[in-house]
């Protein structure tokens, strides 16, 4: 049997309306709570749409109109068959999600130390092996000078070198190393090959500088120097590797019987909680190794440069392993 | 092996209906993209514009301001606007497009960020030619960032409303004298024929007169080709009359065969 458009038109016409209607306010007004009358008509409506839509399918039939209704009912499906509750910004929640989502995936952080654990062994021996490879190992010329003649600089300096450019190379430093710890998560996308090859890499030059420093006898400058920041940022980039390496796992599936599009729907949440907190940390060290790593004794004494980047790493690793805990 | 390429995704509801997204083609994706690089390229200046005037305060923080915005457009752009806009930016606004759940669901944030996030892979080494070649592999045309996201970039119907006066105006028709040949008729004719000639009726004053006159005939040809009317029904019926009396035999109810000169006469 064909239906007669028109007539068929004229009498849901109205219901598709009124179904249009409640839709674009439900999109429009996220915070909206419908009472259960409305829910009730909410749904009415939409079976109604469906069916309408079911019947349209049986036949031959105008395909404006087929779109029209397939649209609709794909909104109202979308609004309906939503179990989430509307996002709201709960700020305690979402500051504990962060440590909540690191320690869910424990593993993943420690994968991501170890590579770069891995990394700092490999530059140790490499730079202990052979001092010329500082130019290939350590891609920054400040650290190419041998370290007794840096601290003999840094030390005697007497004007403050990033006077007038304290804040924007702060800038600089946040929006650089947040874009790292972006990449390391996106390169989970390889599997997880790419986010191991970053750490790594990472962990080469972290190891090439310490063997550099502490071999030459200046531990305690290189400490200080590095302590400050360095005890956020390098768990930040860690940060970054752990949520590359669960973006992975989804991926990889090992040992999960869910389809690939549940494992990875699983993790989202939590890889964004984590690269927020990561970059939410980056903020911090960047303002930290502008404004304070860059001063050296007798500017800033070394002990206290220490002790506040253990501090730092007390706070936050108290944070991340115990706040939001049940 | 390559999976094959879909058009559409379709998605069945727990009520057995299905509905489906028109998958967005590259070419049209590349060109939201453009829009969004120029959206960027010009927020970025302005900012960078009205950082300079802090400049008579303090040249260090206004530095540091334009960097630190400069950052938080390109990241943010496109996360903050496919949250606020469920899933379009300009330039998916601009070329008809949506950011879509797989799943038909409504797009969460973390959703929106990851796929946002991934740009940094999908546009490696150069122009997003990661992002095109998983585009091209993969069977939704998902970049590396709509697969980790589970999202789809789909071409938003625009919601129209057929004018169904125009396709067939209820006058006398003389097809729908012979009820059995008109169920016939309804019963082989084609959605994609039905759909040419629709657009052919609705836009027949577009056309120019000879274009017009041989589309017409083309389709009268393929209608009585499917069915044969007698003689006498056709009497006088150009292939436009015939095209629109076709047209009213597919969306009228078997009852208009009533509306025939002899009932009328009757009445």
């Amino acid at each position: 049997m064909i239906i007669d458009l028109p007539r068929f038109v004229a009498a849901e016409r109205a219901y598709w309306d009124e179904l249009q209607a409640l839709v674009a306010r439900l999109e429009t007004e996220p915070e909206w709570r419908l009472p259960l009358a409305e829910i009730e008509r909410l749904h009415y409506l939409y079976e109604r749409c469906s069916a309408d839509l079911a019947r349209l399918d049986t036949f031959s039939t105008e395909p404006t109109l087929r779109a029209f209704l397939e649209s609709l009912v794909a909104r109202a499906y979308t609004e309906i068959h939503e179990t989430r509750a509307p996002i709201k910004v709960h700020w305690k929640a979402a500051v504990l999600a962060f440590p909540r989502a690191f320690r869910r995936h424990g593993a993943a952080f420690r994968l991501s130390l170890g590579a770069t654990l891995v990394g700092c062994v490999f530059g140790w021996f490499a730079i202990r092996a052979d001092s010329r490879a500082k130019a290939v190992l350590m891609p920054f010329p400040h650290l190419l000078t041998s370290p007794a003649e840096r601290v003999a600089e840094e030390e005697s300096r007497k004007a403050d070198r990033l006077r007038g450019q304290k804040a924007s190379f702060s800038a600089e430093l946040m929006t650089h190393n947040i874009r790292v710890t972006i990449f390391t998560l996106a390169l989970g996308m390889t599997w997880g090959a790419g986010t191991l090859v970053m750490l790594f890499y990472n962990g080469v030059i972290l190891g090439a500088v310490a063997a550099d420093y502490v071999y030459a006898g200046y531990g305690t400058f290189l400490t200080g120097w590095l302590l400050p920041h360095g005890s956020i940022e390098i768990p930040a980039i860690l940060l970054g590797g752990q949520a590359g390496f669960v973006l992975a796992g989804a991926l990889i599936g090992w040992g999960s019987g869910a389809a690939r599009s549940a494992r990875l729907r699983a993790v989202a949440p939590d890889l964004f909680a984590i690269i927020a907190g990561a970059a939410g940390l980056l903020v911090w060290a960047g303002t930290v190794e502008a404004f304070i790593s860059q001063y050296h004794q007798p500017v800033v004494p070394y002990a206290l440069k220490i002790a506040f980047g253990a501090c730092e790493l007390i706070a936050l690793t108290a944070f991340l392993g115990w706040a939001g805990r049940e | 092996m390559k999976p094959k390429r879909q058009s559409r995704l379709s998605i069945e509801t727990p009520e057995g209906v299905v509905f489906s997204y028109e998958l967005a083609t590259p070419v049209s994706r590349s060109l939201a993209w453009i829009v969004d690089a120029v959206a960027i390229s010009a927020a970025s200046y302005i900012l960078g514009e009205l950082c300079q005037t802090l400049n008579l305060l303090n040249r260090d923080w206004a530095n540091a301001v334009s960097v630190v915005l400069y950052f938080a457009i390109s990241v943010l752009y496109g996360i903050l606007l496919e949250w606020r806009w469920r899933g379009q930016t300009i330039g998916k606004r601009l070329l008809g497009l949506r950011v879509v759940d797989v799943h038909g669901l409504r797009l969460q944030l973390p959703q929106i960020a990851l796929r946002n996030l991934l740009r940094l892979v999908d546009a490696l080494p150069a122009f997003y030619l990661v992002g095109g070649l998983a585009c091209q592999f993969s069977r939704c045309a998902q970049r590396l960032g709509d697969l980790a996201a589970n999202t789809i970039v789909a071409r938003e119907p625009k919601p129209e409303t057929p004018d169904l006066e125009q396709i067939a105006p209820a006058k006398y028709n003389s097809l729908l004298a012979h009820p059995h040949l008109a169920a016939r008729l309804r019963s082989l004719v084609t959605p994609e024929a039905t759909a040419i000639a629709i657009r052919a009726v609705t836009q027949r004053d577009g056309y120019d007169p000879s274009a017009r006159v041989a589309l017409f005939r083309d389709l009268a040809a393929h209608f009585r080709s499917l069915v044969e009317f007698p003689e006498d029904s056709l009497e006088g019926l150009t292939d436009e009359q015939y095209v629109r009396s076709v047209l009213r035999v597919i969306y009228g109810s078997p009852g208009e065969a009533n509306n025939s000169p002899q009932r009328r006469d009757r009445e």
